[in-house]
C-alpha cells in the first residue's frame, strides 16, 4: 500500500465533467424548482413550508423537568389546554422515559407576554411538584419579524458582496456564474429543511451562511485555476479547459470536503439535539457546494463565454517566480 | 519563499508565544487564574455564552407610547390649573393623541389665556432654539398645544436613556454576576445576566416602573358612584391593594413624587410588619409638609404603579420629611421594592419583547458535549492529514493547526468574544477550513513536481500559487462572516465572529508556519525528492 495516502490519488484525471453538464443542469433545475415549493408551500405564514423556530415565528418554548422523575405528558397537555388564552399548544417528550417536557405555545398577545407566561409557569408547577424549567424563550411578534427579515437581509446581503468581489478579482462572468451556484446552494439547504421538516432557527441562517461561505471558497479555488489556464492555453477551447481546471484542483476538493465533512460528522453524532440539525445542514451543504462549484458555477461561464483576448491575458504567469532563489 | 527574512521567523515564534500566553488561563483552575490576575499576567477565560453557561436574555422595549400618553395626561392637567389660577373660564378641555385642545369661553380672556399658556412649553435640553410643544390659535376662541416631532423624539430618547440608567442600577442592587445591560436600536435595551441568577426575580425587579407618588383622597365622591362612571374631571378611580376598599377615587394633582425620595429601607410598622421608611429631599419635605398642614383630617393615598398602596388619614403636619409606608409586603417585597425605590422610577413602562432563560445545568451539558466533539474533530483531522500526506507533510500541517487553534483561542480569550453553541461548530469548522489551506499548498507542489520541476522549484511555485488561491478564497468567507456579524442577532454574530478570528489566525498560520517548516526541512535534508 502506498504511503503516505494521497499517492493513491492520482496527480491527474482527465474526468469529461462539462460533458455531463446538460444532465446536471437538469437534475440542479428540477431540485432547484423542487426546493422552492417545498419552501414555499403553503404560502401562509411567514415561514411557508419551513419549520420555523420560536425565532422567526414568534412564540414560546418551556423545557421543564420534574428533576428526573419521568413527565407525564398526557396530563401536562391537559393542564395547558385548560388555561384559556393559550394557542397552538404543543408538548413534546424529551429524553428516555420522558424525563423532561418541551411546551411550545404561541407567545400570547396582550401588553407584557412575559407576564403571561410567569403565569403558566406558576399555574403548571402547583400541578407539577418540583416542576423546574431549564429553558424559557419567550419572542414577540414584533422581534421575530424583524429578526426574520434581517436573516433575509444578510443572506441577500452576502451572495450580492461575494459577487462584487468575484467580479472585480476576475471578470463579470466568473461572478455571475458564483452567484448563481450561490444561490443554487441557498435554495437547495431551504428544501432540505423544509423536506426532513428540521427546526429553522436564527442557527441555520448561519449554517445558510457558512455554506455560503465554503461553496464560495471551493468555487474560487476551481475559478482560480480557470483563470491561470485560461492564460496559459490560449488556443484550448473553453469547456476542456474547464475540465482541465477542474480535474487539477480535483485532489484538493476531496480531501477538503472529506476533512470538513468528518469535522462535523463528530459534531453530528455527539453534539446533542441542539446541534445536529445544524451539522446536518452544514454537511449537507458541503457536499451541494462541492457540486455546484463544478456543476452550476462553471457551466454558467461556459454558457457566457469569457472574453480571451483581454489585455490582461496577455501577462503569461509561469508561476512561481516571484521570490529570490 | 526559500529565502524569508528573519522578521517573518520572529514574528511567528512572538505569535505562538503570545498564543500560548493568553490561552493558558483557559487550562487553568480558577484559583490559579486569581493569583495570575493578581501579578497582571493575563487571566481572561472564554467568554461562553448563554446557551453554554446558563442564565438569562432580556430584550425589554421602552413603551414611548405610554409616555406620550403620560406627558398628554400632564398637559392637560397643566393647562387646567393654569387656567383655573387666573380663573380664566373655559370648556371643552380634551386632549388627542397629538395635542391638547381647550376653548377660551369669554372672549376677552382670550389673550390673557394664550399668553398664559404659552409658558408652559420648555425649550428642549440638546437644542434649546426648539420647544416641545408649540401653542397654536385656532378658530372659534380655541388654543391648541401640539407636541412638536423634536420634542416626542427628545422625550423617548432621554426616556431610554435614563430607563438603561435606571435598570442598571436595580440589576446591580440584585448582586448579579457581571451583567450585561446594553442600548438596541432607539427604544430596546438588551439583559444579559449568565451564571445561576433567578430569572423571574431579575424581571420582577426590571419590569417595576416604581412611579411612587403621594396624592390626596378625592372624598366628594364614593368609589361606588365614580365606578358607575361619574368621576369628576381632575380626579380619577384607581385600584387600592387594601381588600377593605378596593377602589379609591384620588385627585390627579401630585402632591409629591419618588423623585424626591433620598432614602429607603426596610423598617417594621406598628404590629411589627414589615414597612418602608423614606425620606425626602429638601423640596419634598416642604412640599409634604405644606400638603400636610393645609388638609389636616383628611386622607391622602400613597400610589405605586397606578396601584394605592396604603390610604392614610393625615393626624398632623408631618414637616419632618420622613414617613413609612405600610401596607401589606412580605419582606421580601419590601426589601426589593426599597431596591426599586432607591435606583429610581423608570419613565416609561418596560415591555418584555423576548426573554430567552437557560438553566446552568443544560448549559453545562451542551459545554461537555462541545469539548467533546470538538477533541474529536480535532483528532479525526489530525489522523487523516497524517495518512493522507505523511508524518512529515501531515505533521507540518498539525502543527500549522496547532499555533491556529492556539492563536484562535487566545484571540477569543483577549476580545472576549461569545462563544455560543453554533460558535463551536465554527471552530470546528474552521479546523477544516485550516487544513484546506495546506491542502492547497500541498497539491499545488505535488502539480509543479508532476510538471517536471524541481524540489524547491515545486515548494517555490507551489506555495506562492497556492498563497493567491488562499487569499482570494478567505476573504470571501470573511466577508461572510462579516456580513453575518453587521446583520445576524444573538448567537448568529457570536458564530460570525469566532469565524472571522478563526479566517484570519488560519489563513497566518497556513501561511507562515507551514512556510517556515517547509524551508527548514528543505535545508536540513536536502531532498531530491518531494514526499507527497
Amino acid at each position: 500500500m502506498a504511503w503516505p495516502l494521497i499517492k493513491l490519488l492520482p496527480a491527474k484525471t482527465n474526468f469529461r465533467f462539462v460533458a455531463f453538464s446538460k444532465i446536471a443542469a437538469i437534475i440542479s433545475v428540477v431540485a432547484v424548482i423542487g426546493s422552492m415549493a417545498l419552501t414555499l408551500i403553503p404560502f401562509e405564514g411567514p415561514c411557508g413550508g419551513l419549520n420555523c423556530g420560536v425565532d422567526f415565528k414568534g412564540g414560546t418554548v418551556l423545557e421543564m423537568n420534574l428533576g428526573g422523575k419521568s413527565v407525564d405528558l398526557a396530563k401536562l397537555r391537559g393542564a395547558l389546554t385548560g388555561d384559556e388564552g393559550l394557542h397552538d399548544v404543543q408538548v413534546q417528550g424529551v429524553g428516555e422515559n420522558n424525563t423532561a417536557a418541551m411546551i411550545r405555545f404561541e407567545t400570547p398577545e396582550g401588553g407584557n407576554p412575559a407576564q403571561k407566561v410567569e403565569e403558566i409557569k406558576t399555574h403548571l408547577s402547583g400541578q407539577f411538584e418540583g416542576a423546574q424549567y431549564t429553558r424559557t424563550e419567550v419572542v414577540g411578534p414584533k422581534v421575530s419579524g424583524e429578526l426574520l427579515t434581517g436573516g433575509v437581509v444578510a443572506l441577500f446581503m452576502a451572495i450580492g458582496l461575494m459577487m462584487v468581489y468575484i467580479w472585480f478579482r476576475f471578470e463579470w462572468q466568473f461572478g455571475l456564474g458564483a452567484a448563481i451556484g450561490l444561490l443554487h446552494d441557498v435554495i437547495l439547504t431551504f428544501g432540505l429543511f423544509a423536506l426532513f421538516d428540521l427546526e429553522f432557527t436564527l442557527t441555520a441562517v448561519a449554517a445558510i451562511l457558512t455554506i455560503i461561505g465554503y461553496s464560495m471558497n471551493d468555487t474560487v479555488v476551481v475559478f482560480d485555476r480557470l483563470r491561470e489556464n485560461l492564460r496559459k492555453y490560449k488556443k484550448l477551447p473553453l469547456g476542456d479547459v474547464i475540465d482541465l481546471s477542474i480535474n487539477e484542483t480535483l485532489s484538493r476538493t476531496i480531501i477538503t470536503g472529506v476533512t470538513a465533512i468528518m469535522a462535523l460528522l463528530g459534531l453530528a453524532i455527539l453534539g446533542g439535539e441542539a446541534l445536529f440539525s445544524f451539522s446536518v445542514a452544514l454537511m449537507f451543504g458541503i457536499i451541494i457546494g462541492t457540486y455546484s462549484s463544478i456543476y452550476v458555477a462553471a457551466p454558467v461561464i461556459l454558457i457566457w463565454g469569457v472574453n480571451r483576448n483581454d489585455a490582461d491575458a496577455e501577462i503569461v504567469d509561469m508561476g512561481g517566480f516571484k521570490g529570490k532563489r | 519563499m526559500m529565502e524569508f527574512s528573519r522578521w517573518k521567523i520572529w514574528m511567528v515564534i512572538i505569535a505562538t508565544v503570545f498564543g500560548i500566553f493568553y490561552s493558558l488561563p483557559n487550562f487553568l483552575p480558577q484559583d490559579m487564574r486569581e493569583t495570575m490576575a493578581r501579578y497582571y499576567l493575563p487571566s481572561q477565560v472564554l467568554n461562553l455564552g448563554l446557551d453554554l453557561q446558563g442564565g438569562s436574555y432580556l430584550l425589554l422595549e421602552v413603551d414611548t407610547d405610554a409616555l406620550a400618553r403620560e406627558k398628554t395626561a400632564n398637559l392637560t392637567e397643566d393647562v387646567r390649573s393654569t387656567l383655573r389660577q387666573k380663573s380664566i373660564n373655559f370648556s371643552g378641555l380634551a386632549a388627542t393623541s397629538e395635542a391638547v385642545n381647550v376653548r377660551i369661553t369669554d372672549a376677552a380672556q382670550f389673550e390673557t389665556a394664550l399668553t398664559e399658556l404659552q409658558r408652559l412649553p420648555q425649550p428642549l435640553p440638546k437644542n434649546p432654539s426648539i420647544r416641545d410643544i408649540n401653542v397654536v390659535r385656532g378658530d372659534n376662541q380655541t388654543i391648541s398645544l401640539k407636541f412638536t416631532p423634536d420634542g416626542r423624539r427628545a422625550d423617548a430618547a432621554s426616556a431610554v436613556d435614563t430607563s438603561i440608567e435606571i435598570v442598571r442600577r436595580r440589576v446591580d442592587s440584585l448582586g448579579t454576576k457581571e451583567p450585561t445591560i446594553l442600548r438596541q436600536g432607539a427604544n430596546r435595551i438588551v439583559v444579559q445576566a449568565p451564571g445561576e441568577s433567578d430569572p423571574e426575580q431579575l424581571k420582577r425587579v426590571i419590569g417595576q416602573t416604581a412611579k411612587l407618588t403621594f396624592q390626596m383622597v378625592d372624598e366628594t365622591i364614593s368609589p361606588a358612584d365614580a365606578q358607575a362612571g361619574r368621576v369628576p374631571p381632575g380626579s380619577e378611580l384607581l385600584i387600592s391593594e387594601n381588600p377593605g376598599e378596593p377602589y379609591l377615587v384620588v385627585k390627579k394633582r401630585v402632591l409629591v413624587s419618588g423623585d424626591n425620595l433620598t432614602s429607603a429601607s426596610v423598617g417594621t410598622d406598628q404590629y411589627n410588619r414589615p414597612a418602608i421608611d423614606f425620606r425626602f429631599d429638601g423640596q419634598g419635605a416642604r412640599k409634604f409638609g405644606d400638603a400636610t398642614a393645609q388638609n389636616i383630617g383628611k386622607r391622602f393615598a400613597i400610589i405605586l404603579d397606578g396601584k394605592i398602596v396604603s390610604a392614610p388619614t393625615i393626624q398632623s403636619a408631618i414637616t419632618g420629611g420622613s414617613g413609612q409606608i405600610t401596607g401589606t409586603f412580605s419582606t421580601q417585597e419590601a426589601s426589593e421594592l426599597v431596591n426599586v425605590l432607591k435606583g429610581g422610577a423608570l419613565p416609561a413602562p418596560l415591555k418584555v419583547e423576548e426573554q430567552k432563560t437557560v438553566g446552568a445545568e443544560l448549559g453545562a451539558d451542551s459545554v461537555a458535549k462541545g469539548q467533546f466533539s470538538t477533541l474529536i474533530a480535532f483528532i479525526s483531522v489530525v489522523i487523516f492529514m497524517i495518512l493522507a500526506y505523511g508524518f512529515l507533510f501531515g505533521g507540518i500541517s498539525v502543527a500549522a493547526l496547532l499555533v491556529n487553534l492556539t492563536l484562535l483561542v487566545a484571540g477569543m480569550s483577549v476580545t472576549q468574544a461569545t462563544l455560543t453553541l453554533p460558535g463551536i461548530a465554527g471552530l470546528i469548522l474552521t479546523l477544516a477550513m485550516a487544513v484546506d489551506a495546506n491542502v492547497l499548498i500541498y497539491e499545488r507542489m505535488r502539480d509543479e513536481a508532476a510538471a517536471g520541476r524541481s524540489v524547491i522549484g515545486a515548494l517555490d511555485a507551489g506555495f506562492s500559487r497556492a498563497i493567491e488561491t488562499i487569499l482570494d478564497a478567505n476573504i470571501t468567507t470573511l466577508g461572510a462572516a462579516l456580513i453575518m456579524f453587521a446583520f445576524g442577532a444573538g448567537p448568529v454574530r457570536g458564530f460570525a465572529w469566532t469565524l472571522s478570528l478563526g479566517v484570519i489566525t488560519s489563513v497566518f498560520s497556513a501561511v507562515f508556519v507551514t512556510q517556515i517548516l517547509l524551508v527548514w526541512w528543505y535545508r536540513s535534508a536536502r531532498p531530491k525528492k518531494l514526499p507527497i
